[in-house]
C-alpha cells in the first residue's frame, strides 16, 4: 500500500472511515504462532471469547465437508475454524485458556 | 450619585476580563480547577453561569488533568470549550495540552502565569508558559487586562481558523494582571457575536452521520506526517493572526500585531520583554527620551508561533537589545534569548544582546530595576553571561 503525504490525510490523526482497523494487519507483530490441534479441540469456544483481536472465525458444522467432519472429536453446531495470521499477534492467550491444551505456541 | 457622566470603562482585573470575554463568546463547555493566581477567571465567570447570564455546561473537575480532559472531549464532540489555569495546574495538564494541540482542538485556556514549586510560590513569573512552548499550542501573552479581554476574543477566531485548528493559551501575569483592578473597554456583547460567529467545527464526534475516530494508534507510518500538519497550522497562524488583528481593529479601534514596537524606530538600545512589565519598561523610556536617551521596547505579544521574521526586522537596527526572560532554563539562556539571538545567527550586523533573567517568584521589578538596564545598555555594558535582574 503506498503511504500518503501529509497534505493528503485528515488533520488531527482522525479516522473518517469506520471499522478501517480491519486495514491494519497486526499479524506481523507476532514471534509464535498459536497451531490448534483440532483432534483434541473440544469446540468450548473459550479462545474466541478471549482473543483480544477477534482473530480466531467459527464455522457450522453443517457447512463442512463429511472428510473435515471426521477430524472434529466434540460435535457441537457451531465448530472451531481457523486462526486468522494477519490479526493474531501471538500472544497465547487462546493457548493460555484451552481447557485441553489443543493450542500450541508454534515457533514462526 | 450627582454625577451623570457615563464613562465607557469598566473596573476589572484582568481575571475578570478574561472572564467577560468568556461570557460574551458564551462557550458550550467550560471544564474548571481552581489555582491561584488563576481563581478570579473561572469564580467570575462561574458566576456569571449561576446568574444565567450565559448558557454554558460548567463542570467542575477533580483536577486540572481532568479538567483539560473534560474540554478535549467537549471539543473532540464539536464544541466550543474553555478551561484555565496557572502554574502547577498547567503542569498537571501538559500531557493533555499535547493531545489537545495533536488532535487539532482549537481549546481557548486562560492563563494566569505563575511560577513552578519548589520552592513553593504563588506570584508571578513565566516559567509555567515555558515549560508549555513546545507542546503545540499558540501563545499569546498580554501586558494589562485590557490585552486579555482583546487577546481572549482574538484567539477564539485564530484557534478556530480552518488553516489553523490550533489551541490557543491567553497569558497574563499572575497578581500583577490578574488581580489588579484597571480600566477596560468592553465591546458590545451582539458586536463579540458578529466578530466571533458560529464555530463549525469540521470533524465533530457527535454528527452520528459522519462517525469518526479521534485518538487512533498513530505509529510511525504516518505520526511524522500529522506532526508536519500541526507545524504547518500552527505556522499559518502568524498570518491568519494579522487579519483577524485588522477585522479586530475595525470594530475596537484597538490595533494588535503580533509583537509591539515601542519608540523603538529610532532607539539605539532596546529592551525585549513578555508581559506586564512592558508597562514598566515604557514609562521607563519616556523618561530616559526626555533626557536625550533613545530607548525603547519591544514587546512580544505572540510567542508561539514565533514571529521571528517580524522581531528581525524589528531588531536589525538597534546598536544594543537587553532580552528578558521571566523564566529561567537552568542550565542554558532563557528561552526568549536564545530564539532571538539565533534569528540573527550569520547575519552580517547584528545588534549586541544581552540576555537577562528577572522576575522569578513574582520579584517586583521597578522602574530602577529597568533603568539599570538601560544604562548598561547604553554604556555598552554587555558579557555573553546572564544578568539576574534584581537578584541579591
Amino acid at each position: 500500500m503506498k503511504l500518503k503525504s501529509w497534505r493528503e490525510i485528515p488533520i488531527g490523526g482522525v479516522i473518517t472511515e469506520p471499522g478501517s482497523a480491519k486495514k491494519f494487519k497486526t499479524g506481523a507483530w507476532r514471534t509464535k504462532k498459536p497451531v490448534t490441534d483440532k483432534t483434541k479441540c473440544i469446540n468450548c469456544m473459550r479462545c474466541v471469547i478471549f482473543c483480544p483481536d477477534a482473530a480466531i472465525s467459527v464455522k457450522n458444522l453443517a457447512d463442512l465437508s463429511e472428510a473435515e467432519k471426521v477430524a472434529i472429536k466434540v460435535k457441537t453446531e457451531a465448530v472451531l475454524d481457523c486462526t486468522n495470521y494477519d490479526f493474531c499477534k501471538g500472544c497465547g492467550i487462546c493457548a493460555e485458556e484451552c481447557p485441553v491444551k489443543a493450542i500450541e505456541m508454534a515457533k514462526e | 450619585m450627582s454625577s451623570t457622566r457615563k464613562t465607557k470603562y469598566h473596573a476589572l482585573s484582568g481575571g475578570e476580563a478574561a472572564a467577560q470575554a468568556m461570557r460574551q463568546i458564551n462557550p458550550d463547555v467550560v471544564a474548571m480547577y481552581p489555582i491561584t493566581p488563576q481563581t478570579p477567571i473561572i469564580e467570575s465567570f462561574a458566576k456569571m453561569a449561576a446568574n444565567g447570564k450565559v448558557t454554558t455546561s460548567i463542570i467542575n473537575a477533580e483536577s486540572e488533568h481532568s479538567a483539560m480532559s473534560a474540554v478535549v472531549g467537549a471539543s473532540a464532540a464539536g464544541a466550543r470549550a474553555m478551561t484555565a489555569t496557572s502554574s502547577q495546574g498547567l503542569a498537571y495538564m501538559a500531557e493533555v495540552c499535547y493531545i489537545a494541540s495533536g488532535m487539532r482542538l482549537p481549546i481557548i485556556m486562560a492563563v494566569a502565569n505563575r511560577s513552578l514549586s519548589a520552592p513553593l510560590n504563588i506570584h508571578g513569573d513565566q516559567s509555567d508558559a515555558m515549560m508549555l512552548r513546545d507542546s503545540g499550542w499558540i501563545q499569546i501573552f498580554s501586558e494589562n487586562a485590557q490585552e486579555v479581554y482583546d487577546n481572549m476574543l482574538i484567539s477564539l477566531r485564530l484557534a478556530e481558523h480552518p488553516k489553523v485548528l490550533t489551541p490557543a493559551m491567553v497569558m497574563q501575569d499572575g497578581f500583577i494582571t490578574s488581580h489588579a483592578v484597571q480600566n477596560v473597554l468592553k465591546l458590545d456583547d451582539e458586536i463579540v457575536k458578529k466578530f466571533i460567529g458560529e464555530w463549525k467545527p469540521l470533524y465533530p464526534l457527535l454528527d452520528i452521520d459522519h462517525p469518526v475516530t479521534y485518538g487512533g494508534l498513530d505509529l510511525f507510518d504516518y505520526y511524522f506526517e500529522h506532526k508536519r500538519q500541526q507545524i504547518e497550522g500552527i505556522g499559518n497562524a502568524l498570518k491568519v493572526l494579522r487579519a483577524i488583528d485588522s477585522e479586530y481593529a475595525k470594530i475596537s479601534g484597538r490595533k494588535y500585531s503580533c509583537i509591539e514596537e515601542y519608540r523603538l524606530k529610532d532607539a539605539s538600545i532596546a529592551i525585549v520583554l513578555m508581559g506586564s512589565t512592558a508597562g514598566t519598561a515604557k514609562s521607563v523610556i519616556d523618561e530616559l527620551r526626555k533626557k536625550g536617551i533613545k530607548a525603547g521596547l519591544l514587546k512580544i505579544r505572540l510567542f508561539r508561533p514565533f514571529p521571528g521574521e517580524a522581531i528581525k526586522k524589528s531588531l536589525a537596527k538597534i546598536k544594543r537589545v537587553a532580552i528578558l526572560d521571566k523564566a529561567a532554563a537552568p542550565g542554558a539562556s532563557g528561552a526568549l534569548s536564545n530564539e532571538i539571538r539565533a534569528l540573527f545567527a550569520g547575519a552580517k550586523k547584528s545588534p549586541q544582546f544581552q540576555s537577562c533573567i528577572y522576575g522569578l517568584g513574582g520579584r517586583d521589578v521597578g522602574l530602577e530595576d529597568i533603568g539599570k538596564i538601560y544604562a548598561d545598555l547604553q554604556k555598552g555594558k554587555i558579557s555573553d553571561k546572564i544578568k539576574y535582574i534584581g537578584l541579591r
